[in-house]
C-alpha cells in the first residue's frame, strides 16, 4: 500500500522480544519482513532467511505491531496552522503509531464520501501512517440531520461520530444508532451532556472553586452514557464511548457489558496519568475536553483498564497553536497532543504494576483495530509489516519544545517516562528511528 | 508510579513572590505586613501627609479590561499619593478588541518599562498569565470569579480596626458566593487569620465544594447571621435574578436581603460591610446600608491605604530581585 514494498529489501529482526497481543504471543524471537509483509515469526536458525536481508539487532527490545490510535484530530482540512497530515505523520512515526483514525469535525466536516477517500489518500501519500477516517454522524457534525452513513461507509469511513461534539438530541441519537445498524456501523459518542457542560472548563469541585473556573460536573458524562446505553439497548446499535474519564461513567459501561450490550469504550493517557491538579495555576496545556478529573476518577480509569472495561487506549491527539493556548484558561482551546507520547505514558501503567505489558499493547493495537474493522495491529504471517520497536525501560523526559510535529501542546510537559520508541516501520519501510530511510 | 492516591504536586499553588495574584495559601506573616503598613498609611491619608517620594520615578499602569471606576480610582489615588507616575489603560475599547492578544499587550507594557501593573480582567487567571510574561510586578485588581486580593485586605483592615484582631471573629459572607472573587479572597484571608467564616446564600449561588475552603455553609440568613461579628454582603448581579440562578429580585430580597430585622440576629456591635457598588433594596436595605453599624464608607477609605501598602511593599520586593 505504501511506496513500492516489492522493491524494499527483506528485513530480519533479531534479538527482539516479540509481542503480538492478538495471538497472546510474548517471547524472545526473530521476525522476518519480506515484500512489505510479515513473513514469519518462527524462524529456527538461518533457514528461510533470504539472502541480502537487512539485519536489525533489537538488543532485547520489544517488537510489537505498529500502534493503532483510534482518536486523532489533525488540522486538515481547515486548521492547517495547527497541524497538517504531514506533521501529524511525523509525530505518529515518532510515537510508533502506524494507523490512526481521524476525527471528522474538520472544516469542512468529513460528511461527504469524496472527503473520506481524500483523507485515506492523504494518509497513503505520507507513506508512514494509514489514515482511517471517521465519517460525520450528522451533516457538518451539527447534530441535526443524519449524514450519509451508508455512502460514507462505502467510501471507507471506519465509524461515525461528531468528533469533539456530543450528539445531544436523544431522538437524533436513536435514529443514528438505528440506521447505522443497517450497515453494522459503529457510532462513537463524546460522552458529555452539552447543557451541563456549557461554559465549563474544569471539573466541578474544590479546585475549580478555588480557581474561580466554571465547572462541569462529572455527572455530565454519566448522564450522557446512561442515556445512550438505554438507546443502544432500544436500537441494538453498536455504540462506543470515547475518552471515558469518570468512575461513574465506567461503572455504567461495566454494568452494560455485563448485561450483554454491544458497547465499548476507550480512554486517553491524560485520564489515567494526570488528575486535575495538573491545571494547577491555570496551565492551559492541561485544559482538555473532557476536563481532567479528580484523583478518585483517575484511579477508577486505571482499574477499568486493568479489568477490561476499557477496550482501547487512544491518544486523543488534539493539536493547538500556541495562540490558541496562551489565553486566559476559560477561553483557551481545549486539547492536548498525544501521538508521540501515547506509548510512553501508557507504559507508566505497566511500570506501575497495574497493567501487564501484553494487555497494554493490546489496548494500543489489535483491540482498537478490531473495533474499527481494520486488519492492522498484529504480527501474524502475511500481515502488513507495520512495526514498533521500543526499549521498555529507557527513561526520557517529555518536553513540549522537543516534540515532533507542528503542535507542541502536550499536557505532559516535564513528565519523566520510561519506554522509548527506537524504530517504526510502515509496510516494511523504516519511517522512524536510527537509519530511517 | 504506583496506584496510591497522588498528593498534590508542590507547585499546586505557587505564591508568585514578587506579584500579588491572590491570597490563597498566603501565610499570616505575609498578610500582616500589608495590614500594618496600610494602617499607618490610613493615618497619613487623614493628615494629608503621605511620603510622595516613596514611588517617585516609578510607573504604575492600571490595566483594566473590565470597567471599574471605583477600584481604578482607588489604585490611581494610592499610586499618586506615593508619588508614582500613573497611567490608566481601560482596554475595553482598545486594542484587545482589535485582535491583539493579552500577551501582545504584555509585550507592549514590557517595552514601556512599567514597574507595577494593576490588572482587572473578566477571566479567572488572566493576571497570572500576564505575570508570567511581564517584567513588572503584577497586582490582581480582580480576575473573573477567582480573586480580588486588595479588596480582602481592605476588608480585613476595616475589621481589625474595629475589633483589634481578626482571630476568633465570626464573619458571615452573604449572597452570590459562586461568582464572587471578593468572597474567595476574603475566605482565604480570614481563615488564614483565624476567623470563622460562614457563607450564606441560595444553594444555586453557593459552590458545592466551598466547604473544602474551610467555611461553614448556611442556606438561610436566619441561620447564617446568628451571633455574627461581621456581616459581609456581596453584590448581586441583576442578570442572575431573571430566573437564572434566582427567580426574581423581589424573591431574592425576601429571603436573602439584609434588613434591620435580620441584622438584629447578629451581635449588637456587628459590622455591616459591602464591597460596592450596592443594589439598595436587592441585597441590602437602605436603612441598613446607612446605619451606624455600616462601615461601607470606611472600607472605601481603607481601600486607598491598602493599595498604597501593596504598591509600596511590592515595589520594594521588586528591588530585591
Amino acid at each position: 500500500m505504501t511506496a513500492s514494498p516489492l522493491s524494499a529489501p527483506p528485513i530480519l529482526f533479531e534479538n527482539v522480544r516479540l509481542i503480538d497481543p492478538a495471538r497472546g504471543l510474548d517471547r524472545p524471537g526473530r521476525l522476518l519482513v519480506q515484500g512489505g509483509v510479515i513473513a514469519g515469526t518462527d524462524l529456527p536458525g538461518a533457514e528461510g532467511v533470504p539472502e541480502g536481508a537487512r539485519q536489525v539487532d533489537g538488543g532485547g527490545a520489544v517488537l510489537c505491531p505498529g500502534l493503532v490510535d483510534m482518536r486523532v484530530a489533525i488540522g486538515e482540512p481547515g486548521f492547517e496552522y495547527r497541524e497538517t497530515v504531514a506533521s501529524a505523520a511525523r509525530a505518529a512515526a515518532a510515537g510508533g503509531v502506524t494507523t490512526m483514525a481521524v476525527l471528522p469535525n474538520s472544516q469542512p466536516a468529513i460528511d461527504d464520501p469524496a472527503l473520506v477517500r481524500h483523507l485515506r489518500a492523504r494518509g497513503e501519500e505520507t507513506g508512514t501512517v494509514s489514515i482511517l477516517p471517521y465519517g460525520a454522524l450528522t451533516r457538518r457534525c451539527e447534530g441535526t440531520e443524519m449524514a450519509e452513513i451508508g455512502l460514507l461507509d462505502e467510501a471507507g469511513a471506519v465509524a461515525f461520530t461528531d468528533g469533539t461534539r456530543a450528539l445531544a438530541d436523544a431522538r437524533m441519537m436513536r435514529l443514528a444508532l438505528t440506521y447505522a445498524r443497517g450497515f453494522d456501523a459503529l457510532v462513537v459518542q463524546h460522552p458529555e451532556d452539552p447543557s451541563l457542560a456549557r461554559g465549563g472548563c474544569a471539573t466541578d469541585g474544590e479546585l475549580a472553586t478555588r480557581l474561580g473556573l466554571p465547572g462541569i460536573p462529572t455527572a455530565a458524562e454519566a448522564i450522557m452514557i446512561a442515556r445512550d446505553l438505554r438507546l443502544a439497548e432500544l436500537t441494538r446499535g453498536r455504540l462506543h464511548f470515547a475518552h471515558v474519564s469518570t468512575a461513574e461513567g465506567l461503572e455504567l459501561i461495566r454494568a452494560a457489558k455485563a448485561r450483554g450490550l454491544r458497547v465499548t469504550c476507550d480512554t486517553a493517557p491524560p485520564y489515567f496519568d494526570l488528575n486535575e491538579t495538573a491545571i494547577g495555576d491555570f496551565r492551559t496545556y492541561a485544559k482538555l475536553s473532557p476536563p481532567l478529573r479528580g484523583e478518585v476518577d483517575r484511579l477508577a480509569v486505571c482499574a477499568a483498564l486493568a479489568d477490561g472495561t476499557i477496550d482501547a487506549i487512544a491518544s486523543d491527539h488534539a493539536p493547538c497553536d500556541a495562540d490558541d493556548k496562551r489565553q486566559p484558561f476559560a477561553v483557551a482551546s481545549a486539547g492536548g497532543t498525544g501521538l508521540a507520547t501515547l506509548l510512553a505514558v501508557t507504559l507508566a501503567r505497566v511500570h506501575g504494576g497495574t497493567l501487564s505489558l501484553i494487555d497494554a499493547l493490546g489496548l494500543l493495537t489489535h483491540r482498537p483495530a478490531t473495533l474499527l474493522g481494520s486488519d492492522a495491529g498484529t504480527l501474524a504471517d502475511g500481515a502488513e509489516a507495520d512495526l514498533c520497536l521500543f526499549d521498555l525501560d529507557r527513561a526520557w523526559k517529555i518536553e513540549a519544545d522537543a516534540l515532533p510535529g507542528r503542535a507542541r501542546n502536550t499536557p505532559f510537559d516535564g513528565r519523566a517516562v520510561e519506554g522509548r520508541v527506537l524504530g517504526t516501520w510502515k509496510a516494511g519501510r523504516q519511517v522512524y528511528g536510527q537509519d530511517a530511510a | 508510579m504506583n496506584d496510591s492516591p497522588r498528593a498534590a504536586p508542590p507547585r499546586f499553588f505557587p505564591q508568585h513572590g514578587r506579584h500579588l495574584l491572590g491570597l490563597q495559601g498566603m501565610h499570616p506573616t505575609r498578610i500582616v505586613p500589608f495590614l500594618d503598613l496600610a494602617e499607618s498609611y490610613a493615618l497619613m491619608n487623614r493628615s494629608r501627609q503621605t511620603p510622595r517620594d516613596r514611588l517617585r520615578g516609578r510607573t504604575v499602569i492600571n490595566l483594566f479590561f473590565e470597567d471599574s471606576t471605583r477600584t481604578r480610582t482607588s489604585f490611581e489615588l494610592a499610586a499618586k499619593r506615593l508619588g508614582a507616575d500613573v497611567v490608566n489603560m481601560t482596554v475595553a475599547t482598545s486594542s484587545v478588541n482589535k485582535g491583539e492578544t493579552l500577551l501582545d499587550t504584555a509585550a507592549t507594557l514590557n517595552a514601556m518599562r512599567t514597574d507595577l501593573l494593576v490588572v482587572r480582567h473578566s477571566q479567572s487567571g488572566a493576571p497570572a498569565l500576564l505575570a508570567r510574561k511581564v517584567e513588572a510586578c503584577v497586582i490582581n485588581a480582580g480576575d473573573g470569579t477567582h480573586e480580588h486580593p486588595t479588596q480582602a485586605l481592605l476588608d480585613a483592615l476595616t475589621i481589625r480596626r474595629h475589633f483589634g484582631t481578626l482571630h476568633g471573629l465570626t464573619v458571615a459572607i452573604c449572597g452570590d458566593v459562586s461568582h464572587s472573587r471578593v468572597a474567595r479572597s476574603n475566605i482565604h484571608l480570614l481563615t488564614a487569620m483565624g476567623a470563622r467564616v460562614r457563607v450564606v446564600g441560595p444553594p444555586t449561588l453557593i459552590p458545592g465544594a466551598i466547604g473544602a475552603l474551610g467555611v461553614d455553609v448556611h442556606y438561610t440568613m436566619e441561620d447564617g447571621l446568628r451571633d455574627a461579628d461581621v456581616v459581609m454582603m456581596l453584590r448581586m448581579q441583576r442578570e442572575r435574578m431573571n430566573g437564572g440562578q434566582v427567580p426574581s429580585p423581589r424573591e431574592y430580597f425576601r429571603f436573602y436581603g439584609l434588613d434591620l430585622k435580620r441584622l438584629a440576629l447578629a451581635r449588637p456591635e456587628a459590622l455591616v460591610m459591602h464591597p460596592g457598588p450596592m443594589n439598595r433594596g436587592v441585597e441590602i436595605e437602605s436603612r441598613v446600608a446607612d446605619s451606624d453599624q455600616s462601615v461601607i464608607r470606611e472600607q472605601v477609605e481603607m481601600g486607598v491605604a491598602v493599595r498604597m501598602a501593596v504598591l509600596d511593599l511590592l515595589s520594594r520586593a521588586g528591588d530585591q530581585t
